[in-house]
Order: C-alpha cells, then sequence, then structure tokens
C-alpha cells in the first residue's frame, strides 16, 4: 500500500499562467489605451466589454447553473432605471447610481427566482421572459422616467459625473468624450471583475458543486449538495451584476426607455448568441462569443435586418456542427484550457500524472 | 442501533412500493437486501436516503428523525449510497468526483480530502485512473466510482444498490473483497444485490422484500430455507 500523503492536488497549469500574465498586461494596456486611439475605438470597446461581461454572467447561469434564463433583460432594465431614479430623484452622482442598479436588480431576482424556480426547463425561460415584460411595462408607468417614451440624464448629473474632470485634464478631450472614457474604464473594471470573479467561483469549491449539479441533480444532491441554495446563489449573483452592467450601459448614453432598457435582443438574444458561438460553459467561450459577434455587427451594419437572420444562421450551424462553439473545437483540437479548472491529482500510480 | 425504519410506506399513483417496511439495523451490522425485479428495493433505498420522501412512517438514524429531511442533509448526517445504474459527474474526472464528494458529504476544504480520496482511489483500484474523465470509464469502473464516491462521503451506513450486477466472475470477486474490507473497517452496511453468493460472503443478515412488503428477515441459510422465499425464488438461482 502507498502512503497517502504523496498525493497532490494541483489546478495550475503553463497555460494558465500565461494565461494570467497575458490577462495582466492587457488589462493595463486596456487602462492605458485613452491616451492612444480614437473616441470610436473607446466606444467600440465599451460595448465589447459590457456585452462580454454580460455573456460571462449568462454562462454562469445557463452554462453552470443549467438556468437557462431569457428574462435577463429584467435585470439590465432594472438596473439602468434605478440608475437614472437615483440620478434624478435622488439626486446621486451617476457612478455611485450604477451601484443602486445592481441593488435593485437584486431585489427583482428575489421575486423572480420564487416564481421561475417553480418551473422545469422550457417554462423556466419563459418564466423570466414573462417577468421581464411584466417589469417592462410596469416601469413604462412610472411618469417620474419618462413613463413609455422615456427620458435622459439631466444637463447638471452627466456634466458632473465623477472623474470627468479628472479625464479631461488627464487626456486634454472635451466632456463628452471623457464621460466615454470614465464609462469605458468602468466597463474594464466590471468585464475584469466579473470574469475574474467567476473563474473564482470555479476553482473554489463551488465550481465543483456546480459541475457535479451541470451533471446529475439527484447524484449531486446525494453527495451533499444543496442544489437549491447554489441555484438561488448563482441566481443573485448573476443579476445584481447584470443589474450593474445595466446601469453603466445607461448612464453612458445618458438616455433611457422602456423599450431600448428591457429589450430583449440586446439584452438577452444577442448575448446567448455571444455565448452559444463562443462556446458554453467555459470562460473562454464569452470571449471568443464577443470577439466573433463584434466582427460580425461591423460587417454586416450595413444590411439591416440581414443582419439578424445571418446572426440566427450562424447559431444554427455552430449548434449542429460544434455544439461546445468555436473555443470548443479549438480546445478539443489542441487540448488547450486558457483558464484551466480541472483538479489533477499526482503522485504515485496514476496514469499520465507522476 | 444506527438506523430504524417504522411502517415506512411509499406509493406510486396506486402502486405500493413500500408497505409498512418495519426493520433496525446495528452499527457495525451488515445486511442483505434480495427481493424480485420491481419488488421496491431500490425505491427503500431512496427512502432511507432522502432522494424519495415516504408517504407514511418514520426513519430514525443514528437517535434523529430523518423521515423529512432532504438527501443532502442525511449524506452530511453519514448515510452514503450508491445508484443501481451508476450516475457519475460524467465531464468531472475520477478524482473530481470523489473531491466533490468529500468537500460536501463531510463539509471542509478541498485541500485537506486530496489524501482521503487518493486512499479510497486506492483502496477501490481506481488510482490509475483518477484523472481521468467519468464519462469515458467502463462498466467496472462506473461501479467501483459509485462505491468509491459514497465512500468519500464519509458514510456511517452505506447503502450499496447492485453494486455487483452486470460484472464477470473475477470483477464481481475483487469488487466484494474491496466491500469487505470497507466492512471490516467497521462502516455498517445495506447491500441490495442479485448475485446470492456475493451477498452472502459479506451480509451477516438478509431481508426479503416482494411487493414492497418485508417477508422475511434473519441469517441468511435459515432465510433460503423459509418456504415463502423458495417460492418468490423458484426458478431464480439459489
Ligand atoms: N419514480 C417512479 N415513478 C413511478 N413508478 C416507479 C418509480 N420508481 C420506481 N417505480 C416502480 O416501483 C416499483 C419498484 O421499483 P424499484 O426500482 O424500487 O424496484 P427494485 O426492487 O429495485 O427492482 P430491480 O431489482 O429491478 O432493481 C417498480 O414497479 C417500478 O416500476
Ligand atoms: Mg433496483
Amino acid at each position: 500500500m502507498t502512503t497517502h500523503t504523496a498525493y497532490r492536488l494541483t489546478t495550475r497549469t503553463k497555460a494558465g499562467t500565461i494565461t494570467g500574465l497575458v490577462a495582466l498586461a492587457l488589462i493595463a494596456l486596456g487602462f492605458a489605451l485613452p491616451a492612444f486611439v480614437s473616441r470610436s475605438t473607446i466606444q467600440d470597446l465599451f460595448f465589447i466589454l459590457t456585452m462580454l461581461a454580460l455573456a460571462q454572467l449568462w454562462n454562469l447561469l445557463a452554462g453552470y447553473g443549467g438556468l437557462v434564463s431569457v428574462g435577463q433583460q429584467a435585470f439590465v432594465g432594472i438596473g439602468a432605471y434605478a440608475m437614472f431614479a437615483a440620478v434624478i430623484l435622488l439626486g446621486w452622482n451617476p457612478v455611485v447610481a450604477i451601484l443602486a442598479g445592481g441593488v435593485a436588480a437584486l431585489l427583482l431576482a428575489i421575486p423572480t427566482a420564487f416564481f421561475a424556480f417553480r418551473l422545469q426547463g422550457a417554462y423556466f425561460a419563459i418564466g423570466t421572459w414573462v417577468i421581464a415584460e411584466v417589469t417592462r411595462l410596469l416601469v413604462a408607468q412610472w411618469k417620474a422616467l419618462g413613463g413609455g417614451t422615456g427620458t435622459s440624464l439631466p444637463r447638471e448629473a452627466t456634466g458632473n459625473i465623477m472623474g470627468v474632470d479628472l479625464v479631461r485634464a488627464l487626456f486634454g478631450v472635451r466632456e463628452a468624450a471623457a464621460r466615454d472614457i470614465l464609462a469605458y474604464w468602468l466597463a474594464l473594471v466590471l468585464a475584469v471583475a466579473i470574469t475574474g470573479g467567476i473563474y473564482w467561483l470555479l476553482r473554489n469549491r463551488l465550481g465543483l458543486a456546480l459541475a457535479a449539479l451541470r451533471d446529475n441533480i439527484d447524484a449531486a444532491q446525494s453527495v451533499g449538495v444543496d442544489a437549491v441554495r447554489l441555484k438561488w446563489a448563482v441566481f443573485m449573483l448573476a443579476a445584481a451584476a447584470t443589474g450593474l452592467v445595466g446601469g453603466l450601459v445607461f448612464m453612458q448614453t445618458a438616455r433611457i426607455s422602456p423599450g431600448a432598457a428591457f429589450a430583449v435582443t440586446d439584452w438577452t438574444a444577442y448575448v446567448i448568441f455571444i455565448v452559444v458561438i463562443g462556446g458554453i460553459g467555459t470562460i473562454e467561450g464569452p470571449i471568443v462569443g464577443v470577439i466573433v459577434f463584434f466582427l460580425l455587427r461591423s460587417a454586416l451594419a450595413d444590411y439591416g435586418s440581414w443582419y439578424l437572420l445571418t446572426l440566427g444562421l450562424i447559431a444554427i450551424a455552430v449548434m449542429l456542427f460544434a455544439p461546445k462553439g468555436l473555443w470548443g473545437l479549438v480546445s478539443a483540437r489542441t487540448g488547450l484550457h486558457l483558464f484551466p479548472v480541472r483538479r489533477r491529482l499526482s503522485g504515485p500510480k496514476i496514469q499520465g500524472g507522476t | 442501533m444506527i438506523l430504524s425504519l417504522d411502517s415506512v410506506s411509499k406509493s406510486f399513483g396506486a402502486l405500493k412500493v413500500a408497505d409498512g417496511v418495519t426493520f433496525a439495523v446495528e452499527k457495525g451490522e451488515a445486511l442483505g437486501i434480495i427481493g424480485p425485479n420491481g419488488a421496491g428495493k431500490s425505491t427503500l433505498f431512496n427512502l432511507i436516503t432522502g432522494n424519495l420522501l415516504s408517504s407514511g412512517g418514520r426513519i430514525t438514524f443514528e437517535g434523529r428523525d430523518v423521515t423529512r429531511l432532504p438527501a443532502m442533509e442525511r449524506v452530511r448526517m453519514g448515510v452514503g449510497r450508491s445508484f443501481q445504474i451508476p450516475q457519475p459527474f460524467e465531464g468531472l474526472t475520477v478524482f473530481e468526483n470523489l473531491l466533490t464528494a468529500a468537500t460536501f458529504g463531510r463539509g471542509g476544504r478541498e485541500a485537506d480530502m486530496v489524501e482521503d480520496c487518493a486512499r479510497i482511489l486506492d483502496e477501490t483500484e481506481l488510482l490509475r485512473k483518477a484523472n481521468a474523465v467519468a464519462g469515458s470509464l467502463s462498466l467496472l469502473d462506473r461501479k467501483r466510482l459509485e462505491l468509491a464516491r459514497a465512500m468519500a462521503t464519509g458514510p456511517e451506513l452505506l447503502l450499496l444498490d447492485e453494486i455487483a450486477g452486470g460484472l464477470t466472475e473475477a470483477e464481481c470477486t475483487a469488487l466484494v473483497a474491496t466491500i469487505r474490507g470497507i466492512h471490516a473497517q467497521g462502516t455498517t452496511i445495506i447491500w441490495i444485490e442479485h448475485v446470492l453468493h456475493a451477498l452472502t460472503s459479506v451480509v451477516e443478515r438478509l431481508l426479503v422484500l416482494d411487493f414492497g412488503r418485508v417477508i422475511g428477515i434473519g441469517a441468511p441459510d435459515e432465510i433460503m430455507a423459509s418456504k415463502e422465499v423458495r417460492e418468490i425464488y423458484l426458478g431464480l438461482e439459489v
């Protein structure tokens, strides 16, 4: 018999370490970027980063938690409206008001979960969508925030955003451009925090529980995984973070309406597209997906409804021929994992690991 | 007494699958359960583990009434189980399957469970394949994984559901030796099995279930000699 103290658990891989270093360099570059690139590039990057954040969150829900929601626009929308309400009604600074968006989304997530968790499979998805629609209709009644037609952030608020003066001084740009840069930085922080946070979660013991739950809920419960609590936790977390993203997106546009804030295409359909083509159930998937999505969007921008049709066809093709997405193809070919989560056991007598 | 069932019942519609089941298991004992297909053996396990809730009666584990407790709490109290049809976490490796069971079944940090998981993998002859994805395993290895994962939860009471079914003679012998080893270390075992000689080489008592009713419990030779049991098993391997 072997002594078992000789055994070690490792998650670290060379690819993972390299990813970490490259990511740090990219983040540093990301912060410095406004000094070198045009305003429209900053706006594009803002779009990419916010979509990446939403995609990572939807992936956490559906890819890890098995919660296929098509109602995430509820949390984007309520987050955006809460941000506007905090600015317009309470006089908060817009940057701080984004936090109100997260809190509001969290509060909305509680009744949503109570209702939707009673439903299984497709009914769960439909349930989340229904809640999003109901929320949109209710918010459209909110006269102080423009009702059905919406409203804009007041001049005093947009001209007074925390940190804008600093950005203006730093880069010597106009106020509107400075606002974009600030929003971009916040998007960078959010996208990195959300991606990093989910990765941390997966490497934590909760990651094992999520994987177990995804594979087999009966067996998961039979080894002590609290499936109900885990689903609640994931849903709450994703909702709150989605609310923050919603608040940020509409701070940048400075204009809101129920149709835009609760748009199922923008905040759920595109997001699902990104996750599916990139590869569901991986951290890499949404990153690959958002890049592909952005390129397609730029290439097809002039083709109107052909754009949506093409996205749909591509999504179907990927689902049929590469169910694990583009990243799935790459990692199956190469065995590469940029964000490794596997716990490898190393020690005597183990195949392929001494 | 580690486990006792008192008039436990369960129906699926009009079908009674547990009908006033009453018995008790002593700490450190090994009890075998036999009965024809569809007798309600696996259902009885599900009632004991909390995967199903009984519609009547009382289940006590270690002196605590667990009748209404969910599966995840019972496993944390020490009720470990294997599934008749192996239910591995297919996307996880063999080692990760055990690691999940150990950290959640006992409650603890992953790092503190490594040594124990390695020991269990060694005992169940899975160590070599520790880093293989569970979905890629053969039937024998899936059965071993069922046993190993149940062990990793740190059970006081281990429920094994046809763990030897479908294995070759040699594979079966090896698995029986492993189970005997687990029993020798003091774990209480309840084992459902159709392969009688494997079962009787480990258990001290046999319980016979038919149409959800206990129709006999006692020493294996007495049970197999009883007229009622012989009738049920007529034409089956005895
Ligand atoms: N979830 C369920 N819903 C309805 N009927 C069920 C369910 N689970 C089991 N049954 C039925 O209950 C009866 C007992 O099933 P069970 O699996 O407990 O039998 P068993 O003794 O384990 O049989 P086997 O030896 O074939 O494993 C069977 O008739 C089965 O079809
Ligand atoms: Mg059975």
